[in-house]
């Protein structure tokens, strides 16, 4: 390995401050790589993202589940991440691929941050996204998309945000809730009903996961809480405290909470008719 | 112009002599250990260009000399680290890993004709799990490595700044009294009666106690005059004067 004779003069060249284009520079092949076949059939998808904004940041809450075709390939996959102190990432699509390219931004963040000793803006975060999104289309193409959600304390305005990817590297801001993968039609016409602006981070982890266990009552790719081995949705929230993951134990509350309410409505909480 | 004979005894004693004035004009930096990390304490005016920098999730760096120097070699260590944690793993990164990468560097630069030495001394520090494994390694120009077990002291004056540091050092000290030693140290090489206030100094800590996997912290001044306050020598941070 190169890097372990001293540091060679290419460490040392002024250069920017990503460390994508530093990777690409040095070690071009541990960059993501790309073929010609549809290659869909070999990865494992992970599904549903859900995330919405309250009155202080930003929850997001992905499922557990990730498939190939039929198969459940993994119970207990991670899909939301935190990328540094105050933003999100959660992952829909190849989950290879995806989880590699978390790695790469949470790197290409904190590299930036600390070689220019300040982080960059949520838009600049946003941005560098979209771009590793953009790069990874040759695979898109072949059937292996990422679509990332994007969620963050904004430090500049002082507001939680969501931002959506599409194949192409397209960015969108979300306002209010968004929720991505293959469950998102059912997530999202949940929280239509269930959104309120007031809500309290606690509430907005309810919604969020509320609208997951829509997603995976009529999604069979979506996982929903699995009583019996005790793996619940990963809920995470951004606020001006940074981010923080809600305890195992909050979660199982929630879903003790949830369950006994759907075993009174099985279709879940009930929207007024106004 | 003839060139004249210079025996390479002489040629590195020359070029140590040049490289040693240059980090002894600097103010000091010191860097102790205490119960709950490391801390880094800099004589820095700047609020801006810092000589204290994280580079990794638990390595810390430090630097006296010149400023565009060591700003290049803390920028190659910031990217040999991620590079290794990206290719590798987070926990392959090593504080020794680092120190090596930085002593063949300056090693060949200090030996080699053509350039000058680098007029730099750092230190790569690095937090283990149990105080006992922490680990503070200095590097002087010429890229030989002294493992530091309780502090390092590097710039100027630094003779004075180790005698201090030396005597009021204790195992299982607490960060105010590290760092209010550290100071102590630094004003000691100004001589007597010299106080340095908040706004002459960077303070930066590897801080076991963070639950982030980061754990470097800058210590913003509000709070190092909390810090320092305590100290029984200045009972007001405020009445503290810019030396």
């Amino acid at each position: 390995m190169a890097s372990d004779a001293g540091l060679p003069p290419e460490f040392l060249r002024a250069g920017s401050s990503s460390f994508t284009e530093f990777l690409g520079a040095v070690r071009p092949e541990l960059l993501p790589r790309h073929s010609d076949h549809d290659l869909s059939h070999l990865a494992p998808h992970g599904t549903t993202i859900v995330a919405a904004t309250f009155d202080g940041g930003v929850v997001m809450a992905g499922d557990r589940r990730a498939t190939m075709g039929n198969m459940i390939a993994q119970r207990d996959i991670q899909k939301v991440y935190p990328a540094d102190e105050y933003s999100l990432v959660g992952i829909a699509g190849a989950a290879g691929i995806a989880v590699e390219m978390v790695r790469l931004f949470r790197v290409e963040l904190e590299h930036y941050e600390k070689v220019e000793g300040a982080p960059l803006s949520l838009d600049g975060k946003a941005n560098r996204l979209a771009g590793m999104i953009r790069q990874n289309l040759p695979m898109a193409m072949q059937g292996l998309a990422v679509l990332p959600l994007f969620a963050g304390w904004d430090q500049g305005t002082g507001q939680g945000r969501i931002i959506s990817y599409d194949a192409t590297g397209g960015r969108y801001e979300e306002t209010s809730f968004h929720s991505v993968g293959s469950g998102s039609v059912f997530a999202r016409g949940a929280l239509k009903k269930l959104y309120r602006p007031d809500l309290t981070a606690d509430q907005a982890a309810m919604a969020v996961v509320q609208a997951l266990y829509d997603a995976a009552d009529d999604d069979s790719a979506t996982g929903g809480p699995d009583l019996t081995r005790k793996i619940f949705p990963i809920v995470m929230v951004a606020s001006a405290d940074g981010v923080d993951q809600f305890e195992e134990s909050e979660i199982s509350t929630m879903m003790d909470q949830l369950i006994a309410g759907r075993m009174q409505r099985p279709d879940g909480p009930e929207a007024d008719l106004r | 112009m003839s060139m004249m004979y210079v025996a390479p005894e002489q040629q590195m004693k020359d070029r140590a002599d040049f490289a040693r004035k240059g980090i002894a004009r600097g103010r000091s930096v010191v860097v102790v250990r205490h119960d709950e990390g490391i801390c880094f304490v800099a004589e820095n005016r700047s609020q801006s260009l810092h000589k204290i920098s994280e580079i990794y999730d638990r390595i810390g760096f430090a630097a006296v000399g010149r400023y565009n120097e060591f700003e290049n070699l803390r920028i190659a260590g910031i990217r040999h680290a991620d590079l290794r944690g990206y290719s590798y793993d987070r926990q392959d990164v090593t504080g020794r890993g680092l120190a090596n990468a930085y002593a063949q560097l300056l090693g060949t630069i200090f030996s080699a004709g053509g350039e000058k030495p680098y007029e730099v001394e750092i230190v790569v520090a690095e937090l283990g799990a149990e105080p006992e494994q922490d680990e503070i390694y200095r590097l002087t120009y010429d890229g030989s490595v002294v493992d530091e077990s309780r502090f390092a002291v590097m710039g100027g004056q630094t003779e004075a700044i180790s005698r201090t540091i030396s005597d009021g050092f204790a195992e299982g000290m607490g960060l105010a009294d590290a760092v209010r030693l550290a100071v102590r140290g630094l004003e000691s090489a100004h001589g007597e009666d010299t106080t340095l206030g908040v706004e002459s100094l960077e303070v930066a800590v590897l801080d076991r106690s963070r639950p982030q996997p980061r754990k470097f912290r800058r210590i913003p001044r509000a709070q190092l005059s909390e810090l320092l306050a305590a100290t029984p020598e200045t009972a007001d941070p405020s009445e503290q004067t810019d030396s």
